[in-house]
């Protein structure tokens, strides 16, 4: 079985002008099916780019891409497009769900790009597993503007689920969270990642990254440092302890 | 296919003023084409009409030559047309139903102590026949009355209601013309304004040799009418009175005719003319404005793609191929304008029946115009929206992703 994920002497080089940009400069990374990988890094150290070549948003200037086996740098527009429908799940800091369309629909907006298109009976089911599966189940045609942060997070994870992707990339998912629903999302990624599921995450945060199993930091374009994590976080009881906390200052109040 | 509808709808009910306010260019210019063609058909239906009222295979005999393009004396030319004309036009030739030459002159009339201005004319027993007008009482009268030149009459309705008042049967009655009493033998059924849009009821029907001798002394016709058996045979006759009045003017071959034959066809495409002018124009400004209003599609559909940029990331990202939004906004946009192409017909349909109430203006609105006028919107979507969604297909998710 190939792995998720293979760069091969990865480099991607921007051009502005005159002047060239090596944003990443050469990088060798195998993630395989089930890891649970943190990206890490200041900006500009290329872990952007890198997300983006894996997310087959945009293809190598040298060196190769493998997703699944397939590599990324020959395809073509469409190619890519499918591609990305079917193998991979997108998480963004900003949630980027549609305004002014419920949860269902945003979680349907894949399956209406997939080829065969499942029927719109099939795609409403699908859509109503995955939300109920990221704990939405009772929120279906709730808007975004009508959900928190953390609610509009989950209908993202679930969109990225819908599809049945062999890899989860998400990109800041807790930036604009606070440090309890945070958690909640970590969570559901742990359970996902227990299932089964590939998930590569960029993230700033070095806690947010201990819940992951293995940590790539980045600087420079190149990779710096690739460990397994020792001293895991696991959300369920990370939230137990919060609780616990917050009644202790309950108490004391 | 209706998913793809179903979005498009939804995304333009999100700019309800907007979508109307991009759909006005649309709307009018396709009301004005629908109105437009339908004073065009509307005005053309009226002179059709009118001249089928003139007589079923009607051929017209007119003194002087107008077929280049009227200037070369017309109507103000003497009449040339005499009385062995019009019996040689009886006599030779063959498939003529009936026939009648019309000497008009206008005079006073009077009537007890009623007395009015109109139109004489001296015609045959045959008129009322070559010109399918019915009598409402009395009799037409006879070949023998037109060789005695009697002093009888027939009355038009309206003629007859100023001279006589209201419903009062004018037959026996004795009507003066020029102070020389003519007796009423026939009352016409009415029959409305002609083609030149005069009052065909406001007349007197005398034989035409009392007109000639009696009343106005001309020797000359200035017009003949001439019924062909069937319309197949109209061409035949047309061409037999041609050649027959050619020989009997002796106009030398080559030489222009110094009369006419008109057939109905010809008749009305005279009068379209000035119709079909008017068409034209009227389809050029609808035309402009059409034009402009694409332009505003195309203008709100840039602006729409600029707005929603995050949305296509969106949509790239989580798979749609470029053709998929390509699709999205060019569905949009020809929405936009077969909506306000609808909008426009229904316009239209309201705006042509108002005018022809307020101005008089005959309308008919053909159902040929509100195909052309939905196809062309259609189009005028899929022109002026297929730049904005080319765009909108051609961007780079990643940016699109990151637009603020």
């Amino acid at each position: 079985m190939p792995a998720v994920v293979q760069l091969i002497d990865f480099r991607k080089t921007y051009r502005t002008g005159e002047i060239e940009v090596q944003a990443v400069r050469g990088v060798n990374l195998t993630i395989e099916k089930g890891e649970f990988v943190a990206i890490m890094g200041s900006s500009g150290s290329g872990k952007s780019t890198m997300m983006n070549t894996i997310g087959c948003l945009d293809r190598p200037t040298e060196g190769k891409c493998l997703i699944d086996g397939v590599e990324t740098g020959s395809l073509g527009r469409n190619e890519l497009a499918e591609l990305r429908n079917r193998k991979l799940g997108f998480v963004f800091q900003g949630f980027n769900l549609l305004s002014r369309t419920t949860a269902l629909e945003n979680v349907e907006l894949p399956m209406m790009y997939a080829r065969p298109r499942p029927t719109a009976s099939e795609q409403s089911k699908r859509a109503t597993e995955a939300l109920t599966l990221v704990g939405l189940g009772k929120r279906l045609d709730h808007t975004p503007s009508r959900l928190s942060g953390g609610q509009q997070q989950r209908v993202a994870i679930a969109r990225a689920l819908v599809n049945r992707p062999t890899l989860l990339l998400a990109d800041e998912p807790t930036g604009n969270l606070d440090s309890r629903t945070s958690i909640e999302i970590m969570g559901i990624f742990q359970k996902l990642n227990d299932e089964g599921m590939t998930v590569v995450m960029v993230t700033h945060e070095l806690d947010i990254a201990n819940y992951c199993k293995r940590v790539v930091v980045m600087r420079d374009g190149l990779i710096r440092s690739d460990t397994a994590v020792t001293s895991r976080f696991i959300a369920v009881e990370e939230l137990q302890k919060l609780e616990a906390e917050q009644k202790a200052v309950q108490l004391t109040a | 296919m209706f998913s793809v509808l179903r979005i498009a709808l939804l995304a333009l009910r999100r700019n309800l003023l907007r979508s109307f306010l991009t759909m006005l260019g649309i709307i009018v210019g396709i009301s004005a084409v629908i109105v437009g063609v339908s004073m065009g058909t509307g005005a053309k239906a009226e002179v059709d009409k009118r001249i089928a009222s003139m007589g079923q295979n009607l051929l017209t005999v007119l003194s002087g030559n107008m077929s280049r393009g009227g200037v070369r004396g017309g109507f103000g030319m003497a009449p040339n047309l005499s009385v062995e004309d019009y019996e040689a036009v009886r006599r030779e030739v063959s498939g003529i139903s009936a026939a009648s030459p019309e000497a008009r002159t206008s005079a006073q009339v009077a009537a007890g102590n009623q007395n009015t201005f109109i139109q004489v004319s001296g015609v045959s027993e045959e008129y009322i026949l070559a010109r399918s007008w019915g009598l409402k009482s009395g009799a037409n009268f006879t070949g023998a009355d037109v060789r005695g030149a009697s002093k009888i009459c027939l009355v038009g309705a309206t003629s007859a209601k100023t001279l006589f008042g209201e419903g009062i049967d004018p037959v026996g009655q004795v009507i003066r013309i020029k102070n020389a009493p003519f007796t009423v033998v026939g009352w016409l059924e009415a029959k409305g304004s002609g083609s030149f849009g005069q009052d065909q009821d406001d007349i007197l029907l005398v034989p035409y040799t009392s007109v000639m001798k009696r009343l106005s002394g001309d020797t000359k016709f200035r017009s003949i009418f001439v019924q062909a058996e069937s319309p197949d045979s109209i061409a035949d006759v047309q061409q037999q009175v041609t050649e027959l009045l050619r020989r009997r003017h002796k106009i030398a071959d080559g030489r222009d005719d110094d009369f006419m034959v008109r057939n109905q066809q010809e008749t009305s495409d005279f009068f379209n003319a000035n119709n079909r002018i008017m068409t034209v124009l009227i389809g050029f400004f609808a035309g402009i404005s059409l034009v402009v209003g694409g332009i505003g599609i195309m203008n709100i559909m840039l602006v729409s793609v600029t707005e929603r940029t995050r949305e296509i990331g969106i949509r790239l990202a989580v798979g749609a191929r470029g053709r998929d939004v390509l699709m999205q906004f060019l569905t949009e946009a020809v929405l936009l304008s077969v909506l306000g192409g609808a909008l426009g017909i229904a316009t239209g349909y309201w705006l042509a029946p108002l005018l022809t109430r307020l101005f008089e203006f005959p309308t008919l609105i053909s159902q040929t115009s509100v195909i052309l006028a939905f196809s062309v919107s259609a189009v005028i979507g899929i022109v002026f929206g297929f730049f904005p969604a080319l765009k909108a297909a051609n961007l780079d998710p990643i940016d699109a992703l990151r637009y603020e």
